[in-house]
């Protein structure tokens, strides 16, 4: 059933992925790594959630990372994106959730990159999930872009508040505070993405 | 913990058969293991029900946080040398290259790899397999692709080891990988595994990939050139991530 035409590409069949399993937790986290930007950083926002499963229960072996364009909406270009020195913005993070589920990072609230509506990438891996997921956590605050956004109007507006994160006003820091829960499956299950179009 | 191992095997093959006649029917074999996967008892409540919603990548997807040897010492691709001794096992060179959907090398990307001791033990504190730890193994190790997506690794063989996803449930011996690519889409966490092991029928992790030719991927092959005379064993395993945009394309031993 091969096609000539397409043998020589038939090498580059992608690498099936496999469950991140249960023993990541000496591996994986690093120092620093749910911090982006230090905590006492000017506009640092706190980003945290519960992860859930279908039962409505915590999930405490996920580990999640997210990816982002700094404040102005650029991406950064750097290496050294393990680096934390308290000055540079990587754009990347990792984070365990704690035995309750919870993950917490520290980081700025992206800009718009290229004029579309801002949002923070997410990649959840846990036990259990055979295959990673992707989501993404929009703002409230940009009303207008959000409404415009191509990823949040596809989706039945019962389900387009999973990929919002809600405000939760000012912490003991000053710091912004957004809740972004993820529920991996139920009645509130976050709308996952499929970027392999 | 009462579901046996002959009930657990009868449904791997029930949904592979299904798998088959997908297949039979003109669809393309699944690349990836199925999320919704039964006899991997935790994915039961851990897959999402609906459909994926298809999303064109943005500038952030097509996009990829970059490492570099500021974030990783060239002494993490040996996780022989991680303590004062050496460790127990099977000393092993694991090599290969990092490729994207086009075969072209991923260059100065980060690899990450964990895993168990020779014993079949993490040194993880919610390990309660009752097999020893090595005092000179943790089992964690980090490298930079080189120019052509080479990567390196110097380890031990992992051994197998138990879990309670049913009555003696045994995991095949593997090694955990992380990697990136250039987009953040083509980030993978998968495991790679050894030849002829005789786990890979029984393990529902390993099964849930349902077409056979996809899960020999995962399967390091033993190189005679990679082994260092009086030294180690040499596996080779390339990894192939997706796209820029993935092209599926039958290999052909997928029908046997």
């Amino acid at each position: 059933m091969t096609e000539p035409s397409a043998a020589p590409e038939a090498r580059y069949v992608q690498t099936p992925a496999q469950t991140v399993g249960p023993f990541y937790g000496f591996a994986l986290p690093y120092d620093g790594g749910a911090e982006l930007v230090p905590g006492h950083h000017p506009r640092a926002i706190r980003l945290h959630g519960t992860v859930f499963d279908g039962a409505g229960d915590p999930v405490p072996d996920a580990i999640l990372e997210i990816w982002q364009a700094d404040e102005t909406g650029a991406l950064p270009d750097e290496r050294g994106s393990l680096a934390r020195d308290g000055f540079g913005f990587t754009g990347f993070g990792r984070a365990a959730v704690d035995l309750g589920g919870h993950y917490t990072f520290t980081t700025v609230e992206p800009g718009p990159v290229a004029g579309g509506a801002p949002y923070v990438l997410v990649a959840v891996f846990a036990r259990g999930l055979i295959h990673h997921l992707f989501t993404r956590a929009y703002f409230p605050g940009n009303a207008e872009r959000n409404a415009a956004d191509a990823v949040l109007t596809a989706v039945p507006a019962a389900r387009r508040q999973t990929l919002v994160c809600v405000p939760e006003g000012t912490g003991p820091t000053g710091a912004a505070s957004y809740r972004f829960d993820i529920h991996l499956q139920g009645e509130n299950e976050t709308v996952f993405l499929d970027f392999d179009a | 913990m009462t579901t046996s191992q002959h009930e657990i095997s009868a449904e791997m093959q029930a949904i592979e058969a299904d798998a088959r006649a997908l297949v039979a029917e003109g669809n393309a074999p699944e690349l990836h293991p199925r999320r919704d996967y039964p006899p991997y008892r935790s994915s039961i409540l851990r897959h999402p029900t609906h459909e994926l919603v298809r999303a064109d990548p943005e500038e952030i997807e097509r996009h990829s946080p970059a490492f570099g040897h500021s974030d990783v010492s060239p002494l993490e691709s040996d996780l022989t040398i991680q303590h004062n001794g050496e460790p127990l096992g099977e000393r092993m060179t694991v090599s290969g290259r990092v490729l994207d959907g086009e075969g072209r090398p991923v260059r100065h990307q980060l690899v990450e790899v964990w895993q168990a001791n020779a014993g079949g033990r993490y040194v993880h504190k919610r390990d309660q397999h009752p097999a020893p730890l090595d005092p000179n193994f943790t089992g964690v190790g980090r490298v930079i692709t080189g120019d052509n997506g080479e990567y390196s690794f110097t380890t031990i063989k992992p051994g197998p080891y138990p879990w309670r996803n049913h009555l003696n449930a045994w995991r095949p011996a593997h090694i955990h990988f992380s990697l990136f690519g250039t987009a953040f889409t083509q980030r993978l966490i998968t495991q790679m595994y050894f030849p002829g092991d005789p786990l890979f029928a029984l393990d529902p992790i390993y099964q849930s990939i349902t077409d056979p030719a996809a899960r020999a991927r995962l399967i390091g092959v033993y190189d005679h050139d990679l082994s260092v005379p009086e030294f180690s064993l040499g596996y080779r395993w390339d990894i192939v991530l997706t796209g820029p945009k993935s092209t599926w394309m039958e290999s052909e031993e997928a029908h046997d």
